[in-house]
């Protein structure tokens, strides 16, 4: 949890701090029940102050909705939100200190942009609010555009109108809803490395709403992953990718390779796995299950490959008898679906280290990773959960 | 529509010089119809409006009209006709505003709060199209009646007292016959030419502009006014020119509902022209009335800028 804004500019319209000095947003218990579903169920979170924060989870996970209740948008059924020791659940959304960068921008067409961005200093009675302005402007870089309209404009410049006009406000929490969802892929690219940017510069809080993984992934120091209400894993990036608790993470994350297997019990600090005849053994603390059926996982990345019969790098058993079914070139790697003998396909990456050739299809490969980048689930959730049809 | 124009160019020698003379013209075929209905039904009447406003005043319907170019028929009926004219200005601009008013939050509950209930609402402001513009006019006539109990509720609450101080009713036991009455009547008939355009510029009011606005800091109210109306002025201009314009031409409430002391200057027009055979100052009048209406309109549009709102 890196505090950014330590150092950075600090804004001048500070806000009362908490006893303890922290502002940190916190979601406790956090409910909203419409007439035929729970869009948000008992919702627990806190997101520490200064932090870039991402809400990831797939259409209907009810991430908007959260962000409905912290903009005061949305009124929860049940539950609270404290910024610091103030309690916001039920304030006015004009009274927040919370501003919105919406999905759709939501720039007030009848107002030029220098308008648009000094729209919440003016509601707040702030006179003078052309510097402000100027070098907000300058920090979304649209100085010159200050006086065209927002329809006069291409997508990715609205978008950082709508950065702007939020942020000029200094809120102790700046709302992202999908901000870059409308605009291209390369665009989309360039503003995120511009939004981490802008969120190192000016050290507030960000929760940033997605579907994106690779967008979260990219951006957050924190992700909370949503899936039909509630928060069904909250760390780092790299932790989430690495160390999934559940089917859901480990596939709607990048993919996962997930194989049935029987665990057989702890042994040190390592969780011993029968799979498909193999013993595989997984580190303790990437074992989120003791006992009974489990799912083996590993990254395809993680996954080694080699002709059957050659030796394989890797410390653990080798899984042998399979054989490629499909094989894709895409440039920094190939991606191979090997069909194992128990029926399965699993998919592997491989780095074009140009060491080896590609494997034609029909191959007949042995396959093995390093024990210690695999995980154990639970065998009671669904191994597809979380995969994206497309 | 004969021309060929519609149909995607072939490339047969004999015909490519024809072809962008034909397409040329589909545009003035397609303005025919509209032309000769302008000619026929505006230029024309205009033209002979124009014409008998210069004729001698001296002529009658008995002795003829006689062209003298007599440009001081003008000047003679508007010295006196003022009054009317006046009055016609004030009393359309005084329905205007209260058809603005009252349509404005009828059209605003229409397009956010009607929910399910939105069409059955157009509908309602629509239907007394379904009834003769005359004789919902006469029932206003009965409603305001003297006996009636619209007399004695507005008796009872005082506001008859309040009408009578603000000098829209001259005593104070009666509605009927009084500006006020003309003023309802006016309002009554024009307030769905307000309520219509209001309500097609305020359904294209996003919800999440409005939303945004309270997300800067702006109370319901200051959002309004911010970004709601500015938003909805298209629906505003168009609304009062189609209220004002016909408005401040009517005569029919000023006759029905109004007394000799409410004449409009519809009212003086028409007896002018039916009963008086005085063409020559009736022409100059309507052409006074609407010289100072399209000059008030320019004006107005010009005001409130409505060409930069999309």
């Amino acid at each position: 949890m890196s505090q950014v804004h330590e150092g950075a500019a600090a804004p001048s319209g500070a806000h009362a701090r908490g006893a303890d000095g922290s502002r940190d947003l916190r979601l406790t218990g956090l409910t909203k029940e419409y007439a035929t579903f729970t869009a948000v169920k008992s919702l627990d979170l806190v997101v520490p102050q200064g932090e870039f924060f991402a809400l990831l989870g797939p259409s209907g996970c009810g991430k908007t909705t959260t962000l409905r209740m912290v903009a005061g948008l949305d009124t929860p059924t049940s539950g609270t939100i404290h910024l610091g020791d103030t309690e916001i659940t039920f304030e006015k959304p004009y009274r927040r200190p919370v501003n919105t960068v919406f999905q759709n921008y939501a720039l007030f067409p009848h107002l030029n942009i220098a308008k648009n961005v000094a729209f919440g200093l003016e509601r707040r009675g702030i006179k003078n609010t052309r510097q402000q302005v100027a070098d907000m402007l300058e920090l979304v870089e649209l100085t010159s555009q200050a006086h065209k309209k927002p329809t006069q404009m291409s997508g990715g410049q609205q978008q950082r109108v709508a950065l702007a006009r939020a942020l000029i406000n200094k809120p102790e929490v700046l709302l992202l809803d999908e901000p870059l969802g409308a605009l291209d892929l390369k665009l989309r690219r360039g503003m995120q490395l511009e939004l981490k940017r802008i969120q190192t510069e000016v050290g507030l809080t960000f929760v940033h709403v997605t579907h994106d993984q690779e967008e979260a992934m990219t951006m957050a120091d924190t992700i909370a992953v949503m899936n039909q209400g509630v928060i069904e894993q909250m760390g780092a990036p790299s932790e989430l990718y690495e160390n999934p608790r559940t089917t859901f993470v480990a596939n709607f994350l990048g993919q996962s390779n997930l194989i049935a297997g029987e665990i057989e019990g702890r042994d040190g600090d390592h969780v011993k796995v029968r799979v498909q005849g193999a013993v595989a053994s997984v580190p303790g603390d990437r074992a989120h299950s003791d006992s009974g059926k489990g799912w083996l996982g590993i990254r395809p990345e993680k996954v080694l490959i080699a002709e059957a019969g050659t030796p394989i790098d890797a410390p653990g058993d080798v899984i042998t008898g399979g054989y490629v079914t499909d094989v894709s070139f895409v440039g920094v790697s190939t991606q191979y679906s090997v069909m194992m003998p128990w029926g399965q396909e699993l998919t592997v990456f491989e780095q074009n280290t140009g060491a080896r050739s590609m494997l034609p299809v029909g191959t007949k490969v042995d396959i093995s990773w390093r024990p210690e980048f695999a995980f154990l689930l639970d065998a009671s959730q669904d191994a597809k959960a979380g995969i994206e049809d497309d | 529509m004969t021309s060929t124009a519609g149909v995607p160019p072939v490339s047969t020698d004999d015909t490519t010089a024809a072809k962008p003379r034909g397409r040329k013209l589909t545009g003035y075929w397609l303005i025919l119809p509209g032309a000769v209905w302008l000619l026929l039904f505006f230029v024309i009447p205009f033209y002979s409006l124009v014409a008998s406003s210069l004729f001698d005043p001296k002529g009658s319907v008995l002795t003829g009209y006689e062209m003298t170019w007599h440009v001081g028929n003008y000047v003679d009926a508007f010295n006196q006709y003022k009054g009317q004219l006046g009055r016609s200005l004030l009393y359309a601009g005084l329905a205007t505003l209260t058809c603005l008013v009252v349509g404005y939050v009828l059209a605003y509950a229409i397009a956010f709060k009607a929910g399910r209930w939105k069409n059955l609402m157009l509908v309602l402001v629509i239907a007394p199209f379904f009834t003769s513009f005359l004789l919902r006019t006469l029932s206003w006539k009965l409603i305001l009646a003297d006996d009636g109990w619209v007399v004695g509720v507005a008796q009872a609450i005082h506001l008859t007292d309040v009408l009578n101080i603000i000098g829209l009713t001259t005593t104070d036991d009666r509605l009927l016959a009084t500006p006020f009455a003309v003023i309802a009547g006016l309002t009554y008939n024009f307030l769905p030419f307000m309520v219509l355009p209001l309500y097609a510029s305020l359904e294209k009011v996003d919800i999440r502009l409005i939303e945004a606005a309270g997300d800067l800091y702006a109370s319901p109210m200051r959002g309004f006014f911010k970004v709601t109306f500015p938003l909805s002025l298209p629906g505003v201009v168009a609304g009062t020119l189609l209220t004002f314009i016909p408005a401040a031409g009517d005569y029919v409430n000023a006759q029905l509902l109004g007394s000799t002391n409410t004449k409009m200057i519809g009212n003086s027009i028409q007896s002018l022209f039916t009963t008086q055979g005085d063409y020559a100052t009736a022409g100059a009048l309507s052409v006074i009335l609407m010289v100072i209406i399209v000059a008030a309109v320019m004006a107005y549009v010009r005001t409130a800028g409505t060409e930069e709102l999309v």
